[in-house]
Parts: C-alpha cells; structure tokens; sequence
C-alpha cells in the first residue's frame, strides 16, 4: 500500500507539474496531459511493483537465513498476494472514498446531464481494479521469480489496457466489460500458477476431502 | 518511545511458548527500549492547557540487573536465536501496536468529521500566545515559529523538571501531579466531549443521567489507570486519554503552528532520547542505575507486566526489594501530561495481586511485549487529525498520512530490534506523515480530482 502511496505521488507530481507548466485553457492539450499522466503512472505503479518485489526478495533472503529449518515462515507466493491486494486496496481506497463521502451528503446523481449510473459504474470499477491489482501481484512476482519475462510484460500491457479503457467513460460498456474479461483472464491465469488446476476447483466445490 | 519488555530469567520457569525465551541457559537480553516521548506534565488548570508529552519507561529494570552475570561463550549462538525470536515476536508486536495506534486515530477522525466543536477556533493556549490571523505571510510564519519556540522550550523546561523531581527522589510530589492530571483529563475533558457529541447528534441528556455517567467512567478510568484493572480496559482508557487530547490539542493549536511544532517536537525527541545529556536518557540511565522500572505511567503496553519485587533470597534484602518495588510504583512520573499518567496505568499491572510482596524468589517476569508512549499516540492522532480536519474535506490525503504513520511506526519498530535501545518513535513517523500531507494534500489532489470527475482509473 505505502509503495502504490509513493507511485501515485511521484506521478502526480508529474502531472502537476506538466499542467502548470502548460496552458489551462487548451482543452485537448489538458486532455492530453491527463491521458499521459494516466499512462505515465501505471508505468510507475508497475515500476514500483518491481520494486516491492525486490524489497520482499531482500526480506525473505534474510527470513530464512535466520530461520532454523532453512525455510522462511512465509513464501513468495504469499508475499504476491499480499502485495497485490495492498496495491489494490490503496487503489481502491482512493479511488472510491471520496466518492462514498459525498454519497453521504444531499444530491442528486448525473443532475448536469452525466451519467445517472456514476456511483454503481464507479463501485464497479473499483472492484475490478482492486481485483485485477490482486491477481497482477501474483503474476507479476511468479515472473519475476522464474524469470519469465512475458508474465512481466503481459501485466504491464493488461493494466495500460485497463486503464485505457477508462477512457470510454461514460461509454460504460466499452470500458467495464473489457475490464471484467481481462479480470476472468487473469483470476484463471493466477490460479493456475499457484497451482490451482480444475479437478482442485472441482473438489473444493463438491466438498470432497 | 517503543519499548521491549523482555522475559527475565527465572530458574524454574517451565518452558512453554512465552517463556521459552528465558531459557535459564541463554543469556539475558538487554532490554529494549523504545525511543520516549517526553511528555511535559501539563498543568491541570481549568483553562484547559495542556501539552502532551508522553514519556514511556524504558523496561529494562530487571533485565539491566541480570545483563551482568550474561555467559559470554554462549552468547553469539543464543544472540542469534534471540534476534530470530526478535524477529518473529517483532511481527506480532508490530500489528499489537497497530490496532491501538488505529484506535486512537480512528476515534480522532470520527470526532473530527462529525463534531464541529473541534474545528472551530475558539482562542488558544497560552503556550502559543500568538495569533495568525495576521495579514502578510511571512508574519504568520514568524507567529508560528515562535508559537513553536515557546511550546518547545516549555516541554524541555518540564522535562527537565521532571528528571530532577525523579532524580531526587520526589515521588510523591510527582505522584500527586500524575492523579491530578488524570483526575482533569478523566473528568473535565470527557464531560466536554460528551457535551459536545451530545450537541452534535441532538441528543437529550439530563444531569442525573450524565453525572452518573461521567462518574462511573472517571472512577473506573482512575482505578485502572493508578491501581489495577484488566489490560484491556487499561489500553482502552489509554486510547481514550490519547484521543482526547489529542482533539484538545487540534482545537487550540493555529493551523501552521501545529505543523511546525510537529516537525520541531520530533526533532526534539530524537535529540531528547539519543543525546548523551538529553533528558529522556538521563531519565533511562537514572532508572537503570536504581533498577527501577521508569515511568510506568504513560506508557501503553501491549502485553502484561507481572510486577514482583526483586529477586532477592534473604529476609535482609526484603527491606530495599519492597521498597524498590514501592518507590517503582511512585516513580511514574508523567513527562508530559499529568494527564497521561493513565498510560501508565496501562503498564497491565492489573492481573498481579498479592504476588509482589509475598515471593521474593521471583524475578520481575513480564511477558514480551511493545511498550509505546501515550505522546507518540497523541501526535499521531494529531496529525491525522489535523489533515482531516484541514485538507479540504478531503479523506484521501487523511488516509495517506495514516498509512506513512503506520510505515514509519513499523519502521521504527525494526530499528528497534536492529539497536535494542531506547528509541525515539516520531520522527520516521511525523516526517513521513508531514511528507505525505503536504504532498497529497497539493500535488494528489488535484490529480485525483481531475481524474474523478473524468471517471478515469489508474
């Protein structure tokens, strides 16, 4: 959570910097500065994802060499996960908090002719992030770890896509469904690294032992 | 200040999971101590001044008495285990101290975000005479400045004091200041407060009903803070006292003045805690020469404290031992706030009755546990306070600072078990959360904002 805190700041930073530097009237040009900083701070939140994992590579090194049997008490794949949803939930969170505090307050939704579906769209956008952070994390750290490069780069690409299509917004369809099949894509792909299969699902869903 | 309790040696302990780290084999560890808070013991005057200090005893008393007869042959292989134990207990404390820590904030920004009591400025202490309703900027910044100077240096004056009330044995006078100031906190602030939450919500309330109230919790509040009471209450009365000053204080500190007697009291305390003539480590010394547990009050612990007299195996020694054992029950000295005397309450000496005086074979055991100053729960709470309370209505730039004030206790923490001394908690902390405030507060907003109203996601 903290690194996504540090990303988001740096990639502010960025933006606040190129929009105060440039022109506020040019309304493509402000458009534009904020697809780039969109672009620009998943780059950085992914950028900062690789760094987490070094940090925790760095952690579990010094875990087991202090551990009595040789094996660190938590695993890699762990870390992923917790990792991921810490992303996910800071994304999350702030995203949608001040969102729901002014849900709270007297109004009416889409009164300027936006769209009557900002809350519920917005719920569900954020719930598909916090999801999709999760799944990335473990993808991300399996490729790193196996040093699987395209794992890499497949979660780079998924999160600039996902982040695109956000753009469609308030098209809601273009950009909520694409989000929710990238997010099936990814859960099935997570679940099979960590070593999930279908017969596992099948067992676990008919109560088997 | 954080503070490690470290289990003592005890020759007949059966090995089980608390005690197993004081094998009568392994040597003792020294006893980790957390950087304190000093706490100025703020005057309980009606006026409703207060400064919060807290200051948290080192707990290293028994420990300091046994480190000497430590078997150095052993020692590199049982060090090695201890800082692996360290490291696993470390865990487990980390996420103790979090609940408290996040208690404390979250009753903060409640009472914050719906009371309006709080934010509304209603005069100032006296520790900050002067005002920022001045016209230019560089006269606001010079205003708080000094507003800044003239707090600090009251802290130190009242530390000082305290060291030598403590130094010379005044445990009494300290004692009686201690109860006053809970006495003032438990009472006064909280018929306040409920007044105040009461007004909000519109809630009638009759005098009876509220005297009978406020009655029961200022007894109870006192006895478990000064006497005994079960540890979880203890801790629960320490948040409230916390919160509850930490509300006064975002009440009558002027806006720039907060933040820069935030960045000056964390310089402070680690000049305090880490300079060989800084009064805290005075303070520490003075206690480990006396074998004294120092400043139970103020202090919150994570974990029981079974206080026994010193070990001692002859009836001669019982004398000193007991009066040991008493003069560490007056020596809590609050160096901050009287107020927070109910952190030292907090200490758990709750589940230990009769014990002390009758078995003297026992060394003081406790188990291990975190002890963390009621002043480090104050600031923090006042921090995200203050960004609750001033960021534009804004929650994003509040729960920012709540997570770098997590990050930094955490990374205190494993500074903590890293030098295994005394070390000071707010200034990784204050600074990651001044960062953070300021940063998100100028440079995420706007971000977020313009990214909201577009309904884009990152």
């Amino acid at each position: 959570a903290f690194f996504w805190l540090v990303s988001l700041l740096l990639s502010s930073l960025i933006w606040f910097i190129a929009v105060k530097a440039s022109d506020p009237r040019d309304e493509p040009l402000q458009k534009g500065l904020l697809i780039f900083g969109v672009m620009f701070s998943v780059l950085l939140q992914e950028a900062f994802r690789f760094l987490y994992y070094k940090l925790l590579r760095k952690a579990i090194e010094g875990l087991v060499a202090l551990s009595e049997d040789g094996c660190s008490p938590i695993s890699i794949q762990q870390m992923a996960y917790v990792a991921g949803v810490g992303f996910g939930l800071m994304s999350g969170a702030f995203s949608m908090i001040n969102l729901l505090a002014d849900a709270l307050g007297p109004g009416t939704v889409g009164i300027h002719g936006d769209s009557q579906l900002y809350f519920l769209t917005s719920a569900f956008m954020t719930m598909v992030l916090i999801f999709l952070h999760t799944f990335w994390g473990i993808l991300f750290f399996h490729g790193c770890e196996h040093r699987r490069w395209w794992e890499i780069v497949a979660v780079v690409v998924m999160h600039l896509a996902v982040s695109g299509s956000t753009f469609c917004n308030p098209l809601y369809v273009g950009s909520l469904v694409p989000s929710y099949l990238l997010m099936a894509a990814a859960a099935a792909w997570a679940y099979l690294l960590s070593g999930g299969s279908a017969q596992n699902l099948r067992h676990f869903l008919l109560c088997k032992s | 200040m954080l503070t490690f309790m470290n289990n003592s040696d005890s020759e007949e302990e059966p090995c089980n999971e608390r005690t197993s780290l004081m094998s009568a084999e392994s040597p003792p560890v020294p006893s980790y101590q957390d950087g304190l808070q000093a706490s100025e013991a703020g005057e309980a005057q009606a006026h409703r001044k207060r400064r919060t200090g807290s200051s948290r005893s080192p707990n290293n008393v028994a420990d300091g008495d046994m480190s000497d007869s430590s078997v150095p042959v052993r020692e590199s292989a049982s060090e090695n285990e201890e800082e692996e134990l360290t490291l696993k207990y470390g865990a487990k404390h980390v996420i103790m101290l979090f609940v408290p820590v996040t208690l404390c904030m979250i009753v903060v920004v409640a009472t914050i975000k719906s009371v309006r009591f709080y934010t509304e400025k209603n005069g100032q202490l006296i520790y900050t005479p002067f005002s920022e309703d001045t016209p230019s900027v560089g006269q606001r910044l010079l205003n708080s400045v000094l507003n800044t100077i003239i707090m600090i240096s009251v802290i130190v004056v009242m530390t000082v004091f305290l060291v030598l009330l403590y130094k010379y044995r005044c445990y009494k006078f300290i004692h009686g200041w201690l109860i006053l100031s809970s006495l003032m906190l438990l009472f006064l602030f909280t018929y306040i407060y409920l007044g105040e939450v009461l007004k909000t919500y519109n809630v009638a309330m009759d005098y009876p009903t509220l005297f009978l109230v406020i009655w029961n919790f200022g007894a109870v509040g006192m006895i478990c803070i000064h006497w005994k009471g079960p540890l979880q209450l203890q801790q629960a009365y320490l948040i409230m006292i916390s919160a509850l000053m930490a509300l006064v204080f975002i009440k009558y500190l002027p806006e720039w003045s907060a933040w820069v007697i935030l960045g000056a009291i964390s310089i402070y305390d680690l000049m305090a805690v880490l300079c060989p003539k800084g009064p805290l480590r005075m303070l520490v010394e003075t206690a480990q020469e006396r074998n004294e547990p120092i400043f139970p009050a103020l202090i919150y612990s994570s974990a029981m404290m079974w206080t026994v007299g010193m070990a001692k195996p002859d009836t001669a020694a019982r004398g000193p031992s007991q009066q040991t054992w008493d003069a560490a029950e007056d020596g809590r000295e609050n160096h901050r706030n009287p107020s927070h005397a109910d952190s030292r309450m907090s200490e758990a000496r709750g589940p230990v009755p009769t014990r002390p005086i009758t078995s003297f074979e026992e060394l003081e055991e406790e188990e291990r546990g975190v002890k963390l100053g009621l002043g480090d729960f104050i600031f923090y709470s006042v921090l995200v306070g203050k960004a609750a309370a001033t960021a534009s209505g804004d929650w994003n730039t509040t729960l920012a600072c709540f997570v770098a004030i997590l990050i930094g206790l955490c990374l205190t923490l494993l500074l903590l078990a890293v030098f295994k001394k005394a070390l000071p908690a707010l200034p990784i902390s204050i600074t990651f959360g001044l960062v953070f405030y300021f940063s998100t507060d100028n440079l995420v907003r706007p971000f977020m904002d313009t990214l909201a109203s577009h309904q884009l996601y990152i």
